[in-house]
């Protein structure tokens, strides 16, 4: 069974913060849902490559040039905080007014 | 009323656009309540959209293929203008900025945008019941689910709300709700449509699909929405334009299908349509697809990786719902997503990260891809030797709401039969065959990926004969 520090570990990468309630639940779901997941390995894959995607996908590349779409204000009104037209955030190298 | 009325009626001035669409609004005003396929009714815009639609007729001018069609749009497609949630608490205050590849291609058909509707949190369930906005009831019999994560667009449609639905299907989204609300739904061929501007799940599986009432309605809007598109470079350029020339189609049953688990009644059901396909000359074969049984084990961790990255950008900060509590970056990321996200997707995004974190990642990820591409070599082997696979496209009829809500394992069994398709990327529709009491048993159909007509006249074929 995955430990509460594991599903502690996880949490933190997914940026995900989680009750104790929530943890124990996660705890229980995720052991079961990984069990179940075994069963993959009953197949043998040792001569198979990984396939990421079903179709064969070549790159497509095409030039990288801006184009007036008109949703500038929408986009800006879609902010949740903001100086005149600026996205305001938080600090990023800063933790809070350090 | 199907698509192909609507158009007969409006042509022949049976009734105005206006006031086919306001009939539709005030159903919904009346009904839906009880339902709760809508998360947002487009009332305005659509009265204003068919008052374009009646101008242009009265004109004498040419009334494009969908014209005056009222169809309902799952609430993880973006339409311009339109508040757009996917059915998450995150994301009740956006609003779309652009339409949907497949939205700009309908409405230049004349289609009628009547509302966004509800479905699972990001697409993320099999029965609605995951929705932050409530969950929707099955119009066939209201202590029911109607299945999901398409459950508004498929309610809705089954209620008489629209007369067709754009859902999206990622594991059996589309196909699962049609087969549990008596409809036909089809997965179109991964690259058939343009995912611009739908919600990303998973994007490798992702497609955008039509509920209809009837084949030739699904074929209508499928015709519509399908296409390369710049803005998707997933999107594919080119494909079969034409149904099977033969004399005989021949298609395969896999035995794994019809294995333990499967509900008596569906499996009576899809032996009555087996019959009565053999008795129009289709000649049927049994085939096998071994590693389809290994299907929902792969499908649960490819889905959780690719959904936990996609999920990433909901983080507070340049749209949706933000927390600004705490002092840091780092507080807004996590009490804006405690907040926003419910139960089920908060499962994804764990698994979905434990199966891609350092350590694991070869043993989960790696391992899922190398299965899918067993599953997928499965359904290339069987169609050199078939034209079709019919399969039943759920195990089970509709369940109870409740039912298995809080038991993840047994929500994610309920895409048996039709996670393969998205796997392999292979077109796979599912139409209504024979009821069992008031509920109707789905016939899912799987084709050649870029075959989608030879799917529809497979499926047009069964209709008239059933």
């Amino acid at each position: 069974m995955i430990s509460q520090e594991e599903i502690k570990y996880i949490a933190h990468l997914a940026k995900l913060s989680l009750s104790g309630k929530e943890i124990k639940s996660l705890q229980e779901n995720l052991s079961g849902i990984l069990d179940y997941i075994e069963k993959l390995k009953q197949v043998d894959i040792s001569a198979i490559q990984p396939l990421s995607h079903c179709m064969d996908l070549e790159n497509e590349l095409r030039q990288d040039e801006t184009e007036e779409t008109g949703e500038d204000e929408a986009i800006v009104a879609a902010f949740p905080e903001r100086q005149d037209r600026l996205n305001k955030v938080k600090g990023v190298f800063i933790n809070g007014d350090q | 009323m199907t698509i192909s009325e609507i158009k007969q009626g409006i042509a022949d001035r049976k009734f105005t656009a206006q006031e086919l669409i306001f009939s539709y609004l005030e159903k919904i005003e009346k009904e839906d309540g009880n339902i709760n396929s809508f998360i947002t009714v487009c009332r305005e815009k659509a009265l204003k959209q068919a008052a374009a639609i009646d101008k242009t007729a009265k004109d004498g001018g040419q009334l494009p293929e969908l014209a005056g069609v009222p169809i309902a749009v799952k609430d993880n497609i973006l339409v311009q203008g339109e508040r757009c949630t996917a059915g998450s608490k995150i994301l009740d205050n956006y609003i779309a900025t652009y339409d949907a590849a497949v939205i700009r291609k309908l409405k230049a058909c004349g289609a009628i945008i009547i509302g966004k509707a509800n479905l699972d949190e990001f697409a993320m369930g099999s029965s609605g019941e995951y929705s932050a906005y409530g969950h929707t009831k099955n119009p066939l019999d209201s202590r029911l689910v109607p299945g999901g994560s398409s459950s508004g667009p498929a309610a809705a449609l089954a209620a008489g709300f629209c007369a067709g639905a754009l859902g999206s299907d990622t594991g059996g989204s589309i196909r699962q709700p049609a087969s549990f609300c008596g409809l036909v739904g089809l997965k179109p061929s991964y690259g058939a449509v343009s995912r611009y501007g739908l919600i990303s799940l998973a994007s490798s599986l992702d497609q955008i699909g039509p509920l209809a009432k009837n084949v030739q309605d699904a074929e209508t809007i499928f015709d519509a929405i399908s296409g390369k598109d710049q803005q998707d470079s997933t999107s594919a350029a080119s494909f079969a334009t034409a149904p099977l020339e033969t004399a005989k189609l021949k298609i395969g049953i896999p035995r794994e299908y019809f294995a333990d688990g499967l509900d008596q009644g569906v499996k009576a059901a899809l032996e009555k349509a087996i019959k009565k396909l053999k008795e129009a000359n289709c000649e049927f074969v049994e085939i096998s697809l071994p590693h389809s049984r290994y299907g929902i084990a792969c499908y649960q961790i490819i889905l959780p990786a690719e959904s936990s990255s996609n999920l990433a950008r909901y983080d507070g900060i340049r749209y949706g719902v933000s927390q600004r509590t705490g002092n840091s970056l780092e507080d807004i990321y996590l009490s804006s997503r405690e907040k926003g996200f419910g139960v089920e997707v908060k499962r994804r995004i764990m698994l979905g990260t434990y199966a891609l974190s350092s350590g694991f990642y070869e043993a989960y990820y790696t391992r899922a891809q190398k299965v899918r591409r067993l599953i997928k070599d499965d359904f290339t082997k069987a169609f050199l030797e078939v034209d079709f696979i019919i399969t039943p496209t759920s195990p089970t009829l509709p369940f109870r709401i409740g039912e298995r809500q809080e038991n993840p394992l047994a929500m994610y069994l309920s895409d048996l039969y039709t996670v393969s398709a998205n796997l392999a990327g292979v077109p796979a529709i599912s139409i209504p065959c024979y009821n069992v009491g008031k509920l109707s048993v789905g016939l899912q159909i799987i084709g050649r990926p870029f075959r989608e007509k030879e799917i529809f006249s497979l499926a047009k074929l069964f209709e008239k004969i059933k």
